[in-house]
């Protein structure tokens, strides 16, 4: 869909190991149905229909049912996951998100394909930089942007395995595997990839392994930048957020609006409890025409983006 | 399952119907009378087809209120939970005397109905065009599992401007969700206007067909009518079951009746008094 460059040998499309993940649950578990809008094959589910058609239910275009369905499955004892593109999937079913999924508490996936920025020239229609702000208020949903394969098939594992409504955002942006000792992934936990005290970059989603080359950069010139994966927005992990002050500094990268997503989380927690100086960065809103990885390069949101803005801040502390 | 009715319903189910609902128009007008808030127009309308539903028809056990071989029933027009905690009370998935409680604060009671706080609710509404989607996902699951619980819905029809409602018809119609029951409480009366003044919706029964449903127009007050066509079978028909179930906003009582004001119109003294000396 999106005319980006072509990824890097050996760097991965995660809707791949979304439906690689979701099969073999539904191997082990028939409650395990699929619940789409249309969006079979952007889901990568065709594989899916194939092994379990009379498990996949197919509303056609219409989000709000695609989400109330899901709820109803839910009450009927499955466990869905409700996959379409996060653009639609958010703003058009938003009320039923709210009520039907998070008010009512039901336990209920939803699958938020392609999110941020990926589909690139198609335009603010299709970028889904709004809805960790918008979902992030909602009680009970729990909130999850994984940053590679990995952590893809570990978040949907562990939605698989939550009692409770839980929204993944799934990218199709290729991402390298991420370097991690002693991986463990548990909702609610941030992840500490690197160390350093200087000052800590928070990020999660294809940001992570910008960041990380940020931090790379910033060693060269002396700085020890800690990097952490908040791959889960909602619960937040205040804690590891809090132990980020104490460095003095603290930028935050998300693939998303600088207003009201990861970065205004972690700017709720630090004013409240411990201000430093921080940095946001993202999009600034509606954005101009480009593919995806332009759009990251034009706003910054690259490795040598992250470390300017870290330099900038370090003169701050 | 238990009936708990069902002793009672081999006598007489009409007779039995006909008694709850008397009960649940006077109890419900008695919390709005209490509370000053509610929607007692919308609560009379419904009122017979909630006690037809939970004294004839629904096979549920308000001691498992989760079993998952119960029916279920979901208030789409959740505004009414004047004539819904009454019925819900009747049938003993909780102490009458909860009643009381009609939202006062912390009460479990609150404005519109919530699962969390309350056994026999399936899913909240309040937000309008909510319940036939999530009833036709309910229906799904019961299909896909080739279940025997039946699904019903009741919403207003007003509430049939939302778009969310011919969305899940047609995904209904498409899958002939024969084991999912619509009721529309057609009192012909949203809040503030009549509905074919507003955004008509006539011929609704022609709308319904169109999108692959079978469609029965009944009398909403005529207890013997709404048993008979909901308590059926629909095993065989191979479509969802539209029950248009002709209302009056307020029936029951003189003052309110087929009376936009009592959409959420609520009682003086004189008023309360003169309206349980007619629903006797």
């Amino acid at each position: 869909m999106s005319a980006a460059a072509p990824a890097p040998a050996g760097w991965h499309d995660c809707r791949d190991t979304f439906s690689k993940t979701v099969e073999a649950l539904a191997e082990a578990d028939p409650r395990i149905v699929t619940v789409v809008s249309d969006s079979v094959g952007s889901s990568k589910l065709v594989n899916f229909r194939k092994r379990w058609p009379e498990r996949m239910v197919n509303v056609g275009i219409a989000e709000q049912t695609v989400v109330a369905v899901g709820a109803g499955l839910a009450n009927g004892g499955k466990i869905p996951f409700v996959s379409a593109a996060a653009c639609f999937l958010t703003a058009r079913a938003m009320e039923q998100i709210k009520a039907d999924i998070a008010y009512t508490n039901v336990n209920v996936k939803l699958i938020g394909q392609s999110s941020g920025v990926a589909y690139g020239e198609l335009g603010p229609t299709h970028h889904s930089i709004e809805d960790m702000a918008w979902l992030r208020l909602l009680n009970n949903l729990t909130l999850i942007v994984p940053s590679d394969p990995w952590e893809t098939e570990q978040a949907i594992r562990a939605a698989a395995a939550l009692d409770g409504p839980v929204f993944i955002r799934v990218s199709r942006m290729p991402v390298p595997d991420l370097p991690r000792c002693n991986a463990r992934f548990e909702i609610g936990k941030a992840e500490t990839l690197r160390d350093g005290n200087d000052l800590a970059i928070i990020a999660n989603g294809v940001m992570v392994h910008r960041a990380l080359a940020a931090a790379e950069a910033l060693a060269a010139d002396g700085i020890a930048a800690r990097v952490i994966n908040m791959s889960t927005v909602n619960p937040l992990d205040e804690a590891t957020i809090l132990e980020a002050a104490k460095t003095g500094a603290v930028v935050t990268v998300e693939e998303h609006s600088v207003r009201g997503g990861l970065g205004g989380a972690v700017a709720e927690v630090l004013a409240t409890h411990d201000p430093v100086p921080m940095r946001i960065l993202g999009f600034p809103g509606f954005l101009p025409t480009g593919s995806a990885d332009w759009l990251l390069e034009h706003f910054h949101l690259n490795a040598a983006g992250i470390a300017d803005a870290a330099r900038q801040l370090l003169a701050r502390k | 399952m238990t009936f708990p009715a069902s002793a009672e319903l081999r006598n007489d189910p009409v007779a039995l119907i006909r008694d709850k609902a008397l009960w649940i128009r006077r109890r419900s007008f008695q919390m709005v009378y209490e509370a000053q808030l509610g929607h007692p127009g919308g609560d009379f309308s419904a009122a017979d087809v909630l006690a037809t539903l939970y004294f004839g028809v629904l096979r549920h056990d308000p001691a498992d209120p989760r079993n998952p071989a119960r029916d279920r029933f979901v208030m789409s027009k959740g505004h009414c939970t004047g004539a819904f905690y009454a019925v819900l009370a009747a049938a003993g998935f909780f102490p009458e005397a909860q009643l009381n409680t009609y939202m006062q604060p912390l009460s479990l009671l609150n404005g519109h109905p919530n699962r969390n706080y309350l056994p026999g609710v399936e899913t909240n509404t309040g937000p309008l065009g909510h319940g036939l989607p999530v009833s036709v996902g309910i229906a799904i699951a019961g299909q896909i599992d080739s279940a025997d619980f039946r699904t019903f819905v009741l919403t207003g029809d007003g509430e049939l401007q939302e778009g969310s409602n011919w969305e899940a018809a047609l995904t209904a119609g498409h899958r002939k969700l024969e084991n999912l029951t619509l009721i529309i409480d057609r009192n012909r009366l949203q809040q503030g206007a009549r509905t074919e003044e507003t955004a008509s919706l006539d011929p609704l029964d022609d709308k319904w067909r169109a999108f692959g449903w079978h469609v029965e127009m009944v009398d909403g007050h005529d207890h013997r009518a709404l048993y008979e066509v909901l308590s059926k079978s629909p095993k065989g028909r191979g479509k969802p079951l539209c029950v248009i179930a002709n209302t009056f906003k307020g029936k029951g009582v003189s003052f309110m009746h087929d009376n936009v004001a009592w959409h959420h119109g609520v009682p003086n003294k004189d008023q309360y008094e003169q309206a349980m000396r007619e629903l006797a």
